[in-house]
């Protein structure tokens, strides 16, 4: 690349990002909200303390598992939207592997293990579900990932007020929490648990080195690229598909068993909390590059713990931040386009 | 009594599935000149909130309708701008304006959470509404339903009986054949989005100010709609007429879910709330898996009274989307 290119890329970053916070300046002022007060307690909600930092860490580690695992699933030109419905799936596998385990005389750290196992599992089944509809039955993966991530919530539902219900009579605050041995260990007084932000970090690189570094990463992007090109040369293609699937899907199962074993120590309605398509905006961001994800993943988090303040300080709904992480994806893939036409002449 | 009950909730099922009806033709409309415009689910949420908030503030219904169609169309706008000028993706375009536009819904909407505001009267068609059966059925609710009808019929007619509509086949099917033969490709498609946009921006206010009045933000039961409005495009087969039949399909069997459900005590509502998602993969997978090549396998080692009488069930369900689909074209 050019050094004038890279300078007109980074031009145009920057005014994506300006005409995202004009947008959203906007968004406010309609909505009669004082846009730099807004402004200002999201950063205090997200970074106003060292307790309120290590929470966005909290919120990063989904993400960033999420959004990694999408990468892949992106390289083999998939779009896995049901990544929702993986998140569900891992955590309804941690929290059915806890619950047999519990009354076990096995030791807490061996539970938590193969609780994170099922888990990585139930997220891995749930997307070959996908992948199959995909393969075998002709169901785009967009129609069937979403369709399934429905099943997965009213599964979760069910679970909750059905089989799982608390004694007595089952509520949307979810299952019985688990005794404190079957926790994950935090850091004293905070939320922040290192046995879940390591794994998150060691998911990211190896999915760096996986893409950049390896033969199968390759094959993937040809995959991703030209898929009868790759036939034709000879790739299993929809064994690779399947595999990106499957890999995407564990690392979803994962976030969502940390959710579980770190977070919230039971099952809950919402347990995905909508980080599979924020993963999907990360991943559209970074476009392709995996060193990306974690500052992108980390700036999103840190603006949906920041605007948990709005509702209580300003009488704001919580969703901006998801006007602002959606309108700043959508202004940086309109300047993509700009920048390629002008590249084109 | 019994049976004008019934005929009532049958009745229902029309008025109800208007809004999906709008969603869906326009749809097909937009796909039929090659664009796949994924934001559905997201437009249905902005119009209802913002019809609903237009209406409520200024009284007047119609403003509300225009603001929706308004909305719909510049969504659609803007894939077809970004996808046709800006060579980006329109699934990836689609994507994020479909949770833009539902976050804005829920942000934008808050102060008009379950405010009172005007609803859509019922006017019954003179002389049709005295038809035995069919006027209770059909011609008993509200204008949006009746244009719904209309909607339907003349959207079918205008795909496959006007020339337009052969050319509008054409720029999905072959757009370098219709561009030889003089079309401009590029004009039609923005020309398609933006009306089939504006159409699926009517369903939204349909929604808040006649079927299901008021915005009630997350709780509203709209979010996942416009998914569904998106796979009944696809078993219609890009026809509005099957498409529908599709509509009503699924409005009748949710309605038997509300009938059923209390002799069902075992089956938390909540449960029986998505049950329209499974019911949507399964769907496409049987108009779709008659394109799967294994199945061809599978069907010649069968005996043939079963083959012929499976492949003829297969493609009677099979649908074909226009050949371009979600295909940029660059006329050289």
């Amino acid at each position: 690349m050019k050094r004038e290119q890279i300078g007109l890329s980074l031009g145009l970053r920057l005014l994506a990002i300006l005409l995202a916070l004009l947008f959203t300046v906007m968004v406010l002022l309609l909505s009669g909200a004082p846009p730099l007060e807004a402004f200002r307690q999201i950063v205090l909600g997200a970074f106003g303390s060292y307790k309120r930092f290590t929470d966005v860490l909290v919120s990063w580690v989904p993400l960033l598992l999420v959004s990694s695992g999408l990468l892949i699933t992106f390289t083999a030109g998939l779009w896995n939207i049901g990544i929702e419905g993986q998140i569900t799936l891992g955590a309804i596998a941690t929290t059915w592997a806890l619950r047999l385990l519990q009354d076990s005389t096995l030791p807490p750290a061996l539970s938590l293990l193969l609780a994170t196992l099922a888990g990585m599992l139930g997220g891995a089944i749930w997307a070959l579900l996908a992948g199959a509809l995909k393969t075998f039955g002709g169901v785009n993966e967009i129609f069937g990932g979403l369709g399934l991530n429905f099943v997965a919530t009213a599964l979760t539902l069910w679970l909750i007020f059905g089989p799982w219900k608390r004694p007595g009579i089952g509520s949307m605050s979810g299952t019985e929490p688990f005794p404190q041995a079957l926790w994950l260990p935090v850091l004293p007084g905070l939320r922040l648990s290192l046995w879940a932000l390591v794994p998150g970090l060691l998911a990211w690189g190896m999915v760096f080195l996986l893409l950049s570094n390896t033969y199968f990463g390759l094959r993937l992007k040809a995959v991703g690229k030209n898929l009868r090109a790759a036939y034709l040369l000879g790739v299993p293609t929809w064994q690779h598909m399947m595999l990106a699937f499957l890999l995407c899907g564990a690392l979803g199962g994962l976030a969502g068993s940390f959710q579980v074993t770190a977070v919230y120590h039971r099952l809950i309605p919402a347990i995905s909390s909508g980080y599979g398509y924020l993963g999907l905006l990360v991943a559209m961001l970074v476009n392709f590059q995996t060193l990306w994800v974690a500052p992108v993943a980390f700036f999103f988090a840190a603006l949906n713990l920041g605007s948990i303040q709005l509702p209580i300080v300003l009488k704001l709904d919580s969703s901006l931040s998801g006007v602002i992480q959606g309108v700043l994806v959508l202004f940086v893939l309109l300047l993509d386009g700009v920048r390629r036409r002008m590249e084109r002449g | 009594m019994e049976d004008l009950t019934l005929l009532l909730g049958f009745a229902g099922i029309f008025a109800f599935s208007a809004p999906l009806i709008f969603a869906v033709v326009g749809e097909t409309l937009i796909e039929r000149a090659g664009i796949v415009n994924l934001a559905v689910n997201g437009t249905i949420l902005l119009t209802a909130m913002a019809g609903f908030a237009v209406a409520a503030r200024t009284g007047s219904l119609v403003l509300g309708f225009l603001v929706g169609a308004l909305i719909g169309a510049a969504v659609a706008w803007l894939i077809a701008f970004s996808s046709i000028t800006l060579k980006q993706s329109q699934v990836a375009i689609g994507f994020v304006l479909t949770l833009l536009t539902r976050d804005l819904a829920y942000f934008l909407g808050n102060p008009y959470m379950g405010l009172a505001g005007p609803r859509l009267p019922s006017w019954h068609f003179p002389l049709l509404k005295d038809v035995p059966f069919l006027g209770i059925l059909f011609f008993q609710h509200d204008w949006m339903t009746y244009l719904s009808y209309l909607v339907i019929f003349l959207g079918w007619w205008w795909i496959f009986h006007t020339r337009p509509g052969l050319i509008l086949q054409g720029i999905g099917e072959r757009p370098a054949a219709a561009y030889a033969r003089g079309t401009d490709v590029n004009r039609l498609r923005y020309l398609y989005s933006v009306v089939g946009g504006a159409l699926i921006g009517l369903a939204g206010p349909t929604y808040s100010l006649s079927v299901k009045a008021g915005w009630k933000g997350t709780i509203s039961g709209l979010d996942g709609l416009g998914w569904i409005a998106l796979s009944i495009t696809i078993f219609g087969g890009w026809n509005p007429l099957r498409a529908a039949f599709g509509v009503y399909l699924f409005g009748f069997l949710q309605w038997l879910g509300l009938v059923l459900q209390p002799r069902l005590p075992g089956i938390p509502s909540q449960v029986l709330q998505v049950a329209p998602f499974p019911l949507m993969i399964l769907t496409l997978l049987l108009v779709n898996i008659g394109n799967a090549e294994w199945v061809e396998r599978t069907l010649a080692a069968l005996p043939d009274r079963w083959r012929h009488f499976l492949k003829r069930l297969l493609r009677a369900l099979r649908a074909n989307p226009p050949a371009s689909l979600g295909v940029p074209f660059e006329p050289e």
